[in-house]
């Protein structure tokens, strides 16, 4: 990357299945100030505010109005982007590198449990045209996906399984999480169908809460903190926008975003330079997609690497040690914002419990869910 | 440290109707093709893909940004979309050049695609959930009752008359005659105006600008692919936007301090110090006539409570010392909310290279400015370009 | 390219007619938290109180409820009752509904306006409807009061004011 871009702040409130005591403003503030203290700055001091939002998930039109209060950014530049957290942080980096803006606070959140037709919601982002009036859920299109992805890499739905059982006991040790569980292959295996093959437990079930991280320029963050973890490439892409123009074996998005950001954090080979990765596993097979398409194992063999205990917190490239969207929780736009702040605290050495030894370079990466094909990837390191 | 330049090289505009026969992707894909082709380019010379457009709730599609995707351009490509409501359309070449400034890109295309005329039975009826869901939603307010509010505290203030204000729908509705794009082309009189249905006192029908669906889009590019693409590149000089607080009820309406903030913003990036005097021609935002009176106040183009007066001296015509909405504006163009606001950037750029025709304002000009408006009464958009 | 040559169609009210439409009416359904503010401020206007936090930083007694003081970056500093009295900051006359149908003339006209709130910081408004009033001699500057609901009838949300009139 042509300037390194530092996270001087993160501020995350746990993850819950519902969150009745704080209103969405007053669970981002909670966030908001952890992050501000962390990065020694008061809002003021901050140059530019981005944040991350979909309207139907806020059950607003227009959310944007409702987000500069809580960020202490009241008459201050602001701008929301319809995306996903990390897909906001690229722009975040993107403003601190044209040289006007040296600090930059970043926002997501999720009250997903305030949605209670979150499936009609889901849903209603299918092509009005082509798709809606087939009448099917959001499942729908993954059930499909997986069946594609499956048959066409030789993965198998057991080892989709063994995703599930690996990242919710990860999650046991994160005291974040909503969903840490002690699970069964045959657990998940045996779990009702939604959309054969995908089952009930291969889907990432819905949490509330909020991220607020701070960023500054190379120069900024050197002064502002003493251990600041540098975005070393962040980058993201979208695949083909139609849902049937897809090929649905591979994740064109994850696969085009990763080499952009391997090119600016130059990184040759992926899984032996980085220490962990946090990915997008939604949906159990997802993450095993996700691996391959940015070249952590070959087409076929990322369900062998997870069965071989590869990919397990103690692994050789452990892969969603806090314990994804799966054993935290899903939080829609915020999911990724989630996985960054586990980074983080991974490389800072904070992650108590599931910290993994050693940990220097770290590689995060969301998508921002059915029906899109859009993703982020991000590459931190700690020196 | 030296900034990356970055110039419009192209650009696009659909017409603005009322129900189009395209959907929403198609007339991103028109409006993409036309900037493009202005440009000299093929899809593949763009490397990112930005786009801007207004509450999913006129496509009724659940994250739009997403659904546009494919008629943007945006297949294969990093792609992201913008929004800051009503602001979103000038806010959406500022984005694109967050792009090419940073060094991210050498062409950003920026797309701006509204389809309103999906929502029924009227888009008004999107803008019930823009207000607070708990304190005000249940009092069932429209979207005019804001504006009427603001538009009262505004002519009380300066004691203004209905026709101080509805010379601004005169002006802008006339001015569109000459637009190819307009969407209801039609002479209006003073007469017209105030004798218009009226829909929220002090607000009547013509007003408004009319809901319509329409799109625009740009090409962005850096110093050294822009020198190469085109002897008229049109440099964005400055940039500014600024976000009110969601307590709008606890604020004076009077004045759009969150216009300033924006524009001073810009104008210290542009290196303005005096704005009445160095800026040449303006689109400022005007979805209701008292807006434009409004935003010019807010951008420092005159003192507070004196826009209307220059108005009715003829100051802010095509040919008078500071021509404003030279286009015809959202009040004659037509307001398809993120499409309007690009159309305004679309229009400085055409009046800087003198291509803009019968709208041509006289004297050369080098230095104009657009301006968006959005929310509930709190976010400003600016951009200053400059020839 | 000539920039005056602009596609698009736009479809005439007959050919709109024809037109295959396809119709969607989404379920959208929404409970949103209330949290710790405004949860405090919908129950007092069940009691027949409007609540207002005060900030000691900057002074402000602020309306609604807020549990942290936006411009000072601090924890509000407990609420207050305010009176439900104040003033026209300013108004409209509304001939539409929310989504843009008229009004027929027999049906009274909405009054919206934002009101100023006696015992609040100065400014500090909510917006809210007047009533029991001809429309034609509503003013800025007016002193207006609530009309509240019963007790028996009152659930906690911002209608418990039937509206403002003038007194």
């Amino acid at each position: 990357m042509k300037q390194r871009i530092g996270i001087i702040g993160v501020g995350v409130t746990g993850f819950h299945t519902v969150s009745p005591a704080l209103s969405f403003k007053e669970m981002t503030y909670s966030a908001a100030v952890k992050a501000y203290l962390e990065a020694g700055l008061q809002p003021g001091e901050i140059d530019s505010f981005v944040t991350a939002s979909e309207d139907f998930l806020e059950g607003y039109s227009i959310f944007d109005e409702y987000v500069p209060d809580q960020l202490g950014a009241v008459m201050r530049p602001v701008h929301t982007v319809t995306a996903e957290f990390l897909q906001a942080l690229g722009i975040g980096c993107m403003m601190i590198q044209t040289g006007h803006f040296r600090t930059i606070a970043v926002e997501a959140h999720s009250k997903a449990s305030n949605v209670k037709t979150l499936d009609e919601v889901r849903a209603f982002a299918f092509d009005p045209v082509y798709m809606r009036p087939l009448k099917e859920s959001a499942e729908f299109l993954a059930g499909l996906e997986m069946k594609r992805f499956l048959e066409s890499s030789g993965n198998s739905e057991r080892q989709c399984a063994a995703v599930v059982v690996k990242n919710r006991k990860n999650a046991l040790n994160n005291d974040l999480a909503a969903y840490g569980a002690l699970l069964t292959i045959d657990d998940v295996l045996q779990s009702p169908p939604v959309s054969v093959p995908l089952k009930h437990l291969d889907i990432a079930q819905r949490a509330d809460g909020a991220i607020v991280v701070v960023i500054a320029s190379e120069n900024e963050a050197k002064a502002l903190s003493k251990n600041p973890i540098w975005i070393d490439g962040i980058a993201w892409c979208s695949g083909q926008g139609n849902p049937w123009c897809r090929d649905f074996e591979e994740a064109e998005y994850a696969k085009r975003a990763a080499e952009k950001a391997y090119a600016m954090a130059k990184i040759a080979h992926p899984r032996k330079e980085l220490d962990f990765v946090e990915i997008c596993d939604e949906y159990s097979y997802k993450e095993l997609q996700h691996l391959e398409s940015m070249g952590f194992a070959r087409k076929g063999e990322a369900g062998d690497l997870t069965e071989s205990g590869a990919t397990a917190i103690d692994g050789e490239l452990p892969v969603n040690p806090s314990g994804g969207s799966l054993g935290v929780g899903h939080t829609f736009e915020a999911s990724g914002g989630m996985k960054l702040c586990e980074a983080v605290f991974q490389l800072r050495h904070q992650a108590g419990k599931r910290q993994i030894k050693n940990a220097k370079r770290a590689l995060v990466q969301s998508w921002r869910g059915v029906p899109t094909a859009t993703g982020t990837v991000a590459i931190l390191s700690n020196e | 440290m030296g900034y990356r330049k970055v110039a419009i090289v192209g650009a696009g505009l659909t017409k603005f109707v009322r129900r189009a026969e395209e959907t929403g992707q198609e007339m991103a894909y028109l409006a993409s093709k036309m900037a493009l082709d202005q440009a000299g380019l093929k899809l593949k010379d763009v490397e990112m893909v930005t786009v801007g457009s207004a509450p999913d709730a006129f496509d009724g599609v659940h994250m739009k940004g997403e659904y546009l995707l494919s008629g943007a351009g945006g297949n294969g490509k990093p792609y992201i979309r913008n929004f800051v409501g009503g602001g979103t359309g000038v806010f959406a070449p500022i984005h694109g050049w967050m792009h090419v400034a940073s060094g991210a890109c050498d062409v950003c295309l920026v797309v701006c695609s509204e389809k309103m005329s999906s929502c029924h039975p009227h888009p008004q009826g999107a803008f019930l959930t823009i207000f607070d869901h708990t304190t005000e939603q249940p009092l069932k307010p429209t979207l005019i009752w804001i504006f009427a509010l603001e538009m009262r505290r505004y002519m009380e203030t300066y004691g203004l008359t209905k026709a101080d204000v509805a010379r601004v729908a005169v002006k802008n509705k006339n001015n569109a005659l000459d637009h190819p794009s307009a969407h209801v082309a039609e002479a209006v009189t003073l007469e017209d105006v105030l004798n218009s249905e009226v829909l929220a006192e002090p607000v009547n029908r013509l007003d408004i600008s009319p809901s319509s669906d329409g799109a625009a889009a740009v090409v962005l590019a850096s110093e050294e692919v822009a020198k190469r693409l085109t002897d008229k590149p049109v440099w964005i000089a400055g940039v500014g936007w600024n976000l009110d607080t969601a307590y709008w009820a606890t604020k004076d309406l009077y004045y759009p301090r969150y216009v300033e903030k924006a524009a001073r913003m810009a104008y210290e990036m542009a290196g303005i110090t005096e704005p009445h005097k160095q800026i040449q021609v303006a689109e400022p935002y005007d979805p209701f006539d008292y807006k434009e009176l409004h935003h010019m106040e807010g951008l420092l183009l005159c003192e507070r409570g004196e826009a209307a007066r220059l108005t009715a001296e003829g100051y802010t015509a095509r040919t008078g010392n500071l021509p404003i909405c030279p286009s015809g504006g959202a009040l004659g163009v037509g307001n398809p909310i993120s499409a309007t606001g690009l159309m305004k950037v679309i229009e400085i750029f055409l009046q800087l290279r003198e291509e803009a025709g019968k709208r041509q304002v006289p004297g050369k000009p080098r230095v104009g400015l657009a301006q968006a408006w959005g929310d509930l009464m709190q976010v400003g958009t600016v951009i200053v370009l400059k020839r | 390219m000539k920039i005056d040559q602009v596609p698009m169609k736009g479809l005439t009210s007959e050919e709109y007619e024809r037109a295959i439409k396809i119709k969607w009416q989404p379920k959208l359904q929404y409970a949103w938290d209330n949290g710790i503010a405004i949860g405090k401020y919908l129950a007092g206007l069940k009691e027949g109180k409007i609540l207002a936090s005060q900030c000691i930083k900057c002074g402000r007694i602020m309306l609604p409820v807020r549990s942290f003081c936006e411009l000072c970056w601090r924890p509000t500093d407990g609420e207050v009752e305010v009176k439900d009295t104040g003033v026209i900051n300013t108004f409209a006359i509304c001939h539409v509904n929310w989504d843009a149908s008229r009004l027929r003339p027999d049906e009274p006209r909405h009054i919206p306006a934002v009101i100023e709130i006696d015992g609040a910081s100065k400014g500090q408004g909510i917006m809210h409807v007047i009533g029991n009033v001809d429309p034609k001699k509503v003013k800025i500057g007016m002193r207006v009061r609530a009309v509240w609901k019963p007790a028996q009838e009152r659930t906690g949300t911002i209608t418990d004011i039937i509206f403002f009139e003038p007194y």
